[in-house]
């Protein structure tokens, strides 16, 4: 059965680092950035290794609606 | 690859002023898309509380009116009565609600008012800083409960969704929470179903979302969501409450 | 009809949608004519509320969308209206508020006074502000200053106070109402109406910046001086060879326009000065007067308010006596004249 290929862009200045994502992503693919952004926060960072599959499941959490979902 | 989820049309560009994992950004959005998804832009009206989300202008594209603290439902109820086409909401904190407005709720619920009220349960009050709620949870510490909610001083946590439910004007009352995707899913299923009983002109309809606020509990915003499953719905248990509307899911 | 009756009528004519009310004393026969005579009309809305509190919201709620909207309550139930109202003002919504007033403080009397005076007049509620305010004295007055409210709160975006009492609600007397209702009720062109068409709207008061606040605040108040050169209204009665004036209003007026004849029966050179616009306040009326005319009276059915104004109006020209009977008590025109008499005499007036 074929996988259903997704990515995800975070946008470093939307996101105020409350690490929801991080703790909601079914594959464990986001975690904390050690680099401030511009507000202050350590924002969420996609570590891309082609396992995403685009359920979306972290934009549905983000408050900030920091995160477009893209798949197919 | 396409894009299969981005912001809502009527979310403005806007960077919240909430606090990270509050669950007022949450809640918008969802109420943006449900807007969005039965094409009401054009015809809502917002009515947004003092409190946190005072700003609730900012952040959504519809024409929205403020209102003094706990009149959210008596505004509503000109505004409809005024302009029966438009799609009324108010959207208010558990203090405006369910302390200074539990009159104003609860006869706009008797009169069987053509609105939704869309009721954000943090149990606390956020704005000003902290302090006890009509839903703080006994035991709860908050700026006036230093010592935890005392019953016999206190009072209990109010369950307002429960006492409108009893209000014969009110035919669709559910409590859902914003603190797991199963439950967000939930919520916006809840707010959809709330704009549709107004829509038929069914009446008064409440949504009630149990809503984290990690700065005023001291938690994480993780520990927050987690404190909801573990503690505040076993106060406010989630589910529907009353449900007259007819629809398949109903009663 | 009675003037609770002629408010209501006129309201009506007046292209009113909405009203939004609450029972109180002496004014339920306003809140009942509407109930029977607008609540059943085509796209108007009837409701007695649960508070004045909720009527006050209500009536915000209406205006926002356009609507011509009014409530009426009297002394304690205005009390819990300020905080609408205030709103309202800060808004620059249009409303018309009824206030037939009664004794107070507390729960006070039921009958007449006009101890609300300077709630009226110096905002009322919680910051800078003023409404309109119209004192009339019959109940061809109270139906006139209706409809005529409904025009100014619409031109002015301010909310309108009509400034009556328990003896103007409840007495009867001929009226004739000078217009029909509109063909098609009002909607206001700025309304909120959702955002079809047009980017969204929003109407707020609160702001984080004081700035911003500041030049609402300057902004409102270029208006009042706007409305203060173009709508300041006032009634004279035989001034012109007048050596003392007596300056009263609403009911208090018309009981002295009757001790006024007595007096000048007997010689006395007495005249009235009565504002119809309450604020703002006739100040140059009174300084006109003052030119040529040294002794006033003010009589009022309360301890003391509106005798403010006149002698801010004067600046020092000239000497104010009081005469006031606060609490519901409603005096005689025959008490009044005596009081005329003695101060004219006292004055060493001929």
């Amino acid at each position: 059965m074929a996988n259903v290929k997704g990515s995800i862009e975070i946008s470093q200045e939307l996101c105020k680092g409350c690490e929801l994502c991080v703790s909601f992503c079914p594959k464990r693919l986001i975690s904390t950035s050690s680099k401030l952004n511009a507000s202050g926060y350590l924002p969420a960072v996609f570590n891309d290794n082609g396992e995403c599959t685009g359920c979306a499941v972290c934009a549905l959490v983000c408050p900030e609606v920091a995160i477009e979902v893209y798949r197919g | 690859m396409k894009k299969i989820y981005s912001r809502p049309k009527s979310l403005k560009k806007a960077v919240f002023h909430y606090c990270p994992g509050c669950g007022h950004s949450i809640i918008h959005r969802l109420v943006c898309e449900v807007i969005d998804e039965m094409n009401l832009q054009d015809k809502a009206i917002g009515i947004p509380p003092p409190g946190c989300a005072v700003f609730a202008y900012y952040y959504f594209d519809v024409d929205m009116a403020e209102s003094a603290h706990g009149r959210g439902a008596a505004v509503a109820t000109g505004v409809k009565r005024a302009f029966p086409e438009a799609i009324v909401f108010t959207y208010q904190g558990d203090g405006d609600l369910a302390a200074i407005g539990t009159a104003e709720t609860i006869h706009a619920a008797n009169r069987k008012e053509n609105i939704t009220s869309i009721f954000i349960n943090n149990a606390v009050y956020g704005m000003t800083g902290g302090q006890m709620a009509p839903t703080t949870l006994s035991g709860q510490k908050t700026t006036t409960t230093p010592y935890g909610r005392d019953d016999n001083l206190e009072g209990y946590p109010l369950k307002m969704s429960d006492i409108i439910a009893v209000v014969k004007g009110a035919v669709y009352v559910e409590r859902c929470a914003v603190n797991s995707p199963a439950n967000i899913r939930k919520t916006k299923k809840a707010i959809r179903k709330a704009f549709q009983t107004q829509i038929d002109g069914l009446g008064f309809s409440l949504v009630e979302i149990l809503s984290p606020c990690p700065t005023n509990w001291r938690m994480s915003p993780i520990e927050a969501w987690q404190w909801i499953d573990d503690v505040m719905s076993k106060e406010f248990p989630l589910g529907v409450i009353k449900d007259i509307t007819g629809g398949k899911d109903a009663d | 009809m009675t003037g609770n009756a002629a408010i209501g009528e006129a309201a009506i004519r007046a292209g009113c949608r909405c009203y939004f009310g609450y029972p109180i004393t002496p004014q339920n026969e306003l809140t009942e004519y509407m109930a029977t005579n607008l609540s059943r009309k085509k796209g108007c809305s009837f409701i007695q509320a649960e508070s004045e509190l909720a009527a006050i919201n209500m009536v915000y709620g209406a205006s926002l969308v356009g609507a011509r909207a009014m409530t009426s309550s009297s002394s304690p139930g205005i009390s819990l209206k300020q905080e609408g109202i205030s709103y309202l003002a800060a808004c620059e919504l249009p409303a018309v508020i009824v206030n037939m007033s009664r004794g107070g403080p507390g729960l006070g009397s039921i009958v007449a006074a006009q101890s609300d005076y300077f709630q009226a007049t110096r905002g009322g509620g919680h910051g800078d502000y003023r409404t309109i305010v119209l004192g009339p004295s019959s109940v061809q007055e109270l139906a006139d200053l209706t409809h005529k409210a409904f025009d100014l709160s619409d031109k002015y975006k301010i909310p309108v106070i009509i400034l009556g009492d328990g003896v103007l609600g409840q007495m009867m007397e001929p009226v004739e109402f000078k217009y029909e209702a509109p063909a098609e009720l009002p909607i206001r062109s700025d309304a909120l109406r959702g955002a079809k068409g047009r980017p969204s709207k929003y109407i707020k008061t609160f702001t984080s910046n004081p700035a911003e606040l500041e030049e609402i605040n300057w902004s409102l108040f270029r208006r009042y001086e706007l409305i203060k050169r173009e709508e300041t209204a006032w009634e004279t009665f035989l001034t012109d060879d007048a050596e003392l004036i007596v300056v009263a209003f609403g009911i208090a007026a018309r009981i002295t326009k009757g001790a006024i004849k007595t007096a000048r029966a007997s010689g006395l050179k007495v005249g009235l000065l009565r504002p119809i616009t309450l604020w703002p306040f006739p100040s140059e009326a009174v300084k006109e007067l003052a030119k040529r005319v040294k002794y006033y009276l003010v009589f009022e059915m309360n301890m003391g308010q509106m005798i403010e104004d006149v002698q801010l109006s004067l600046e020092g020209q000239g000497e104010v006596s009081f005469y006031g009977r606060p609490g519901g008590v409603v005096p005689t025109p025959s008490e009044v004249s005596r009081v005329i008499s003695r101060l004219y005499y006292q004055k060493g007036l001929k």
